[in-house]
């Protein structure tokens, strides 16, 4: 037993999530362009977190599915409680069910991105419980010699339960009667969650990478495990940088500071590999190597938005207007995103037992869509970000502000309608394949016409050789 | 070599849990103490409840399609009276949540307290 049908669950669930929450988001943006369209009946209270929570659900279910379908490879083919994955992935289709219901009846019990009742965390926090006995178990790692991306997806749920908990401390009168301590300690909490995301994410890259190139070795190499640390600190303790406005102590602010500009040698180091690509011919042809490499690209932008925006005195004026949204889409869509998409389609190829996958025309056309609409998109909200700032510092009233950013809102709304169609265009051949899996065939591909060469029998399943521990 | 990477993860995992005791606590100690009161908590329910925090911000959390509601109260353009009149009624984007008189002066109450935390705290 392999797992391998909960995983292609999970990325079932996920693609819908995907495929949902874009088509929300689309409706949250018709609100900034058309004021007071469905405002009685669906409004934006409901639209927001129906967008935001399906999206992390995207973001989540990939991941840990991409996870499930990985680590048997890792112990002869093996997990090792198929049974508590199918635990895990029930518990998180109940939950996702339950908390977009209590949306859509507008019940909201909790905070922002977690407006859902609080035991509803607590479903989440038992579901990484249970991915977290499966990874040890599995793998078995022993910590010493194990590749990067198994420190990196340990983490990953280990800060998912960690910041999960944090996140419901307001329950707790200590948090919840003092505002200072309340907004800091939820920045805390969702800013470390993203860290932990990003953990889990990063994870699968490194392993899709290793996979794709045939070296494991990139996964036991210093710098990898240096950027590995780096992302660890930064997980801990960069998130004061949302908290630089609220009254804290000065300690948090300076601490994030700090940490956030050690991100600058990540920043240098995607520059120099970057630049390095540039001279080699590109030969690749694998879609899922497409996908990461356009992920570089957006952490190039991304990261060197988030350090501008972590210097204080930018920071004073930018917190609080769109440059923050900006930062946020560009981070799950130009990164998580991609590298989500990546790894469902090294396991699509994996799965088929494609030997030779040639990126097809209509995928490069949509990735150019994709990525034109998504720059479009991400300037949008930075233009947004910085028309609401200076309307903010000449003491505008609310009303002229939005007024002046009307041609942005007009320019993010249809950006992101196109930017979900080619999103829909990627996702769907994923979802067909997750629902009814190629079962016992294998297919090679010829590089010119993109039609099946062979199709035969299946000798073995599952792949079992790959002895990485 | 292992015992380097244990190392380091354990360092930096011990700096986080006390960092994160300190932030629970001394980090995060008012300058002078305003505790929410029966009403001010009753606001933060229903700001909760409502999801207010979808369309507008506190110390920049939230959403941005209303403005940001941190010093509302104190606003001289604006002040308790003008943001009562919203919550109240809505406006041509915000929706009527047909609050009754009690619910609005408590959600206003709230929004007071949180204005004073930025006067009495800030160095």
């Amino acid at each position: 037993m392999n797992g391998k049908r909960t995983a292609f669950n999970f990325w079932i669930i996920a693609l819908s999530c995907l495929i949902l929450g874009l088509l929300f988001g689309i409706a949250g943006s018709l609100q900034y362009v058309v004021p007071g369209f469905l405002k009685e009946q669906f409004s934006f209270a409901k639209m927001r977190p129906l967008h935001v929570f399906l999206i992390t659900q995207w973001i989540s279910c990939a991941a840990v599915g991409s996870m499930y379908y990985f680590i048997p490879s890792l112990n002869k083919g093996k997990l090792f409680s198929p049974l508590l994955a199918k635990l895990h992935l029930l518990i998180q289709a109940f939950l996702i069910i339950v908390a977009v219901s209590f949306f859509f009846t507008g019940k909201f019990t909790g905070r922002e991105y977690m407006e859902f009742p609080v035991w509803i965390i607590g479903l989440m926090i038992l579901g990484w419980v249970f991915a977290g006995i499966n990874l040890l178990a599995t793998v078995k790692p022993k910590y010493d010699t194990a590749p990067v991306y198994i420190w990196s997806w340990s983490a990953g749920i280990l800060f998912f339960i960690i910041t999960l908990t944090e996140a419901s401390l307001w329950q707790f009168d200590h948090f919840n009667t003092n505002i200072i301590r309340d907004i800091t300690v939820q920045w805390k909490a969702l800013g470390s969650m993203v860290g932990a995301w990003n953990m889990l994410i990063y994870g699968s890259a490194i392993y899709i990478m290793c996979k794709i190139s045939g070296n494991d070795n990139l996964a036991r190499s210093k710098p990898a495990f240096f950027f590995y640390f780096l992302g660890m600190a930064n997980l801990m303790f960069n998130w004061g940088h949302h908290t630089y406005i609220v009254p804290a102590s000065p300690i948090i602010k300076n601490t994030a500071y700090i940490i956030s500009m050690t991100e600058l040698l990540i920043l240098f180091n995607m520059i120099w590999k970057w630049g390095k690509s540039l001279k080699k011919e590109d030969k690749e042809l694998h879609l899922s190597y497409r996908l990461l490499k356009m992920t570089d690209n957006w952490i190039l932008l991304n990261l060197a938005l988030a350090i501008a925006i972590s210097v204080p005195a930018l920071n004073a004026f930018t917190h609080g207007t769109h440059i923050t949204v900006a930062h946020a889409m560009g981070a799950t869509i130009g990164i998580n995103t991609t590298i989500l998409l990546a790894a469902g389609f090294f396991i699509f190829f994996t799965d088929k037992q494609a030997r030779f996958v040639h990126i097809k025309p209509k995928h490069k056309k949509t990735l150019w869509v994709f990525n034109i609409s998504l720059l479009v998109f991400w300037l949008s909200l930075v233009g947004s970000g910085i028309v609401k700032a200076i309307g903010t510092a000449e003491n505008k009233v609310f009303y002229e502000i939005i007024l002046a950013l009307q041609p942005w809102f007009r320019a993010f709304s249809v950006s992101g309608f196109i930017l979900t169609g080619a999103i829909i265009v990627l996702a769907y051949p994923l979802l067909k394949y997750f629902v009814r899996p190629a079962k016992n065939r294998i297919e090679i591909f010829d590089a010119n016409t993109h039609r099946p060469l062979v199709i035969k029998e299946k000798t073995e399943v599952i792949k079992t050789t790959d002895e990485v521990l | 070599m292992w015992k380097k990477k244990t190392t380091i993860f354990f360092t930096l995992f011990i700096s986080y849990a006390a960092y994160s005791a300190w932030v629970y606590t001394n980090g995060t100690e008012q300058n002078i103490q305003i505790r929410f009161s029966d009403q001010e908590m009753l606001g933060k329910q229903l700001w909760q409840e409502k999801n207010c925090s979808s369309c507008h911000q506190v110390y920049g959390l939230g959403g941005y399609l209303g403005p940001d509601l941190t010093n509302i109260t104190s606003d001289p353009k604006r002040g308790k009276a003008y943001a009562a009149a919203f919550i109240k009624f809505g406006g041509a984007t915000m929706p009527n949540f047909h609050l009754t008189d009690k619910e609005t002066e408590a959600i206003i109450a709230y929004l007071a307290n949180v204005d004073a935390s930025v006067k009495n705290n800030t160095p």
